[in-house]
């Protein structure tokens, strides 16, 4: 066992930390949370300085152990998020690039990596949620094209979205995992209705899209026709390995800016609040540890992130949810107060047990999975 | 950056895991609950031939030259198997007292709650352990004394107790999910019952993060660390105990099923290092400690 990083690794992070600090002070101002258009630039300007000093494919095919290390320092330096990317880089992006055809490949992916085109995601239905394979878009085939019908929802990005990685049911008669496929569908097709979703921080972070009779070549297809299930799993094992470093390394921030708030508040002579915040830090702390352990994992089985990813994440969205409650201790009524900065990351915190899979199908997942207990409800 | 364990330690936690299955399986853990405080020499002077003792000695002392992480290894094997007797106090015992190191000696440790683990059985004790008391203990497997004054607690302890309390919880997650596959109600088996399924997975997860706490804390010995594994391990333990215990419903209360007896050692070990509110306030000091 070893957590020391090898001279190569120490190397690619000493001239990381260089570049951000050369970088990170001429970019332009943040856009406001509200300017979808200003976002979209803003975060796609920084992929496009990714692309150029050599960092765009940090998450496809730098070792685990790099990546670990660009998404810690990047978190430190505070650099931006990979935002309006996200999508593209690390869903769209690595599926096209295990699944797609050459031509498919030299299609879609340049672009994403040049940061030059936005992707979203059309998986979940108002009636497929957690079960995620029951859904209904329908795509019948006509002649080249496939004809959509349908809609999705907590779609982010949507509204900026170049393209849409799209789950259709192309077989309705099959069992319901086979008879699905994986489309790249152009988001200014007609046909297209994007309607926004107000959460309950108040700003409109995802959206619902509706699909009527959209036409999307059948060239589109990533993997074949009703293969998508199988197309999408490789996606999703993506989303649940290397995805929370930088998160966990913003909770630790945040954490010591909560105990430096006690301190001057007062709160801090509170045994039980200071013992609190002594737990969350064990906590962070190994959870550091278990990303460096899934890391080394993944680096020692050959990159693709497994099962682990859903242990970690029923503990991390569990604790990133104490971490806040916490928090609210530490300010009192100013907890209450939305202009007081973290009040939204409280409620932001909210979504983390449910999104990308609830707790409770990751509790299904780890037990069936890994620890071989039977299917069943 | 490789935090895995290597062949060797895979090599040396697989040699420990099958000394013990032969030597301490489930008959001998039934006769050493008979058998409340006895102490097995023969088993423990074994213990000291393959060098459990020694690990951490050098080896031109006639240790075995290894390092925290493969006593850490063998510690959570210990853990594992409910392994009786002062295996912590002997083992770090090994460098000062003479035939400590061989399991000649057997040591016991005035502890940082003034409780002493196994005096009576014990040929060394390091400590005051002047006034003892012997307390009817709780855990059958570890006879306890108490002594007016506690002795400050050596990290290394600290963390070799997360050690055993992680091959405790790592046992108890086992144990629970072996009977989840096998015990039927209602035509199926019950860890096909969410309610059920999802017991068992919340002790994976709690296993599996403080293993990641524990190997950490072996590799870096840093005091931030220790207390991390501390806290997490203790929390794996204790309530991977009462989980397994719930999971197998009134087979788990009785005596003569095991878990009850994880249950105890862990209740036991979580005050081995001192009070949990020390490690918790050690680590909000290390809040303010470190710069943002």
């Amino acid at each position: 066992m070893d957590l020391t990083y090898t001279p190569e690794e120490q190397e690619f992070r000493a001239r990381l930390r260089e570049w951000l600090g050369k970088v990170l002070p001429v970019l332009p101002p943040k856009p406001s949370p509200d300017d979808w258009p200003g976002r979209r630039a803003y975060d796609l300007g920084w992929q496009r300085r990714l692309h150029d000093a050599g960092y765009a494919d940090v998450h496809w095919d730098a070792s685990p152990t790099m990546r670990l290390i660009f998404l810690e320092e990047t978190e430190k330096a505070g650099a931006p998020y990979v935002g309006a990317g996200f999508v593209g880089l690390l869903h769209a992006g690595p599926t096209i690039a295990a699944e797609g055809t050459p031509e498919q490949r030299a299609r879609w992916l340049p672009p994403i990596l040049r940061g030059e085109e936005v992707w979203c995601q059309g998986f979940s239905e108002p009636d497929a949620g957690s079960d995620l394979a029951a859904l209904r878009t329908r795509a019948r085939r006509d002649g080249d094209d496939y004809v959509v019908s349908g809609s999705k929802i907590w779609t982010s990005h949507a509204e900026v979205a170049d393209w849409c990685e799209l789950l259709v049911r192309t077989d309705p008669e099959a069992p319901k995992h086979r008879g699905i496929s994986w489309l790249a569908m152009p988001m200014d097709a007609p046909g297209i209705t994007v309607r926004p979703l107000k959460t309950l921080a108040g700003s409109a972070e995802f959206a619902e899209v509706f699909l009527d009779e959209v036409r999307v070549p059948v060239a589109n297809r990533v993997g074949d026709e009703n293969d998508g299930w199988r197309v999408t799993m490789v996606t999703l094992s993506f989303e649940r390995g290397t995805a929370f470093v930088g998160e966990v390394v913003a909770c630790r921030r945040v954490l010591r800016e909560l105990a430096g708030e006690a301190r001057k508040n007062g709160r801090w002579d509170d045994p039980v609040l200071r013992r609190r915040l002594g737990r969350l830090n064990a906590e962070f702390r190994a959870l550091w540890r278990l990303t460096q352990w899934n890391v080394s994992e993944a680096e020692r089985t050959g990159g693709v992130p497994g099962v682990g990813g859903s242990v970690f994440k029923l503990r991390y969205s569990h604790a990133r949810q104490e971490l806040y409650d916490a928090a609210a201790d530490v300010w009192g009524p100013d907890s209450l107060d939305l202009d007081r900065p973290w009040v939204l990351d409280r409620l932001s915190s909210l979504s983390y047990t449910i999104a990308a899979g609830t707790s409770q199908i990751q509790r299904n997942i780890v037990a069936e999975r890994i620890l071989g207990l039977p299917k069943g409800r | 950056m490789r935090f895995q364990l290597t062949e060797d330690q895979r090599a040396l936690q697989g040699g420990v895991r099958e000394l013990l299955a032969r030597r301490f399986g489930r008959e001998e853990l039934r006769a050493a609950v008979d058998a409340p405080g006895c102490l097995d020499r023969a088993l423990w002077r074994e213990l000291g031939a393959v060098g459990f003792f020694a690990l951490r000695l050098p080896e031109v002392q006639g240790g075995v030259g290894l390092g925290l992480p493969e006593a850490v290894l063998a510690f959570e094997e210990a853990g594992r198997t409910l392994l009786p007797g002062p295996l912590m106090a002997t083992h770090l015992a090994a460098a000062e007292v003479p035939g400590a190191a061989t399991g000649e000696t057997v040591v016991a440790d005035v502890g940082a709650c003034g409780l002493v683990e196994w005096l009576a059985a014990a040929d060394v004790v390091r400590g005051d352990a002047a006034g003892a008391v012997p307390l009817r203990s709780v855990d059958p497997l570890t006879p306890l004394h108490r002594v007016p004054v506690a002795r400050g607690v050596d990290p290394v302890a600290v963390l070799l107790t997360a050690a055993e309390q992680l091959g405790s919880a790592t046992r108890a997650c086992e144990l629970a999910v072996q009977h989840a596959r096998a015990r039927e109600q209602f035509g199926q088996p019950i860890g096909g019952f969410q309610a059920v399924k999802h017991l068992c997975a919340e002790m994976l997860v709690r296993t599996e993060t403080a293993r990641a706490a524990v190997y950490a804390a072996a590799v870096t010995a840093d005091p931030a660390d220790i207390d991390t594994a501390r806290l997490l391990a203790d929390e794996a333990a204790v309530r991977g105990a009462r989980d397994c215990l719930q999971v197998h419903g009134g087979m788990g209360f009785t005596w003569e099923f095991e878990v009850h007896l994880h249950l105890k050692r862990a209740w036991v070990r979580t005050h081995r290092a001192g009070d949990a509110t020390e490690s918790e306030e050690n680590l909000a000091a290390e809040l303010l400690a470190q710069p943002i």
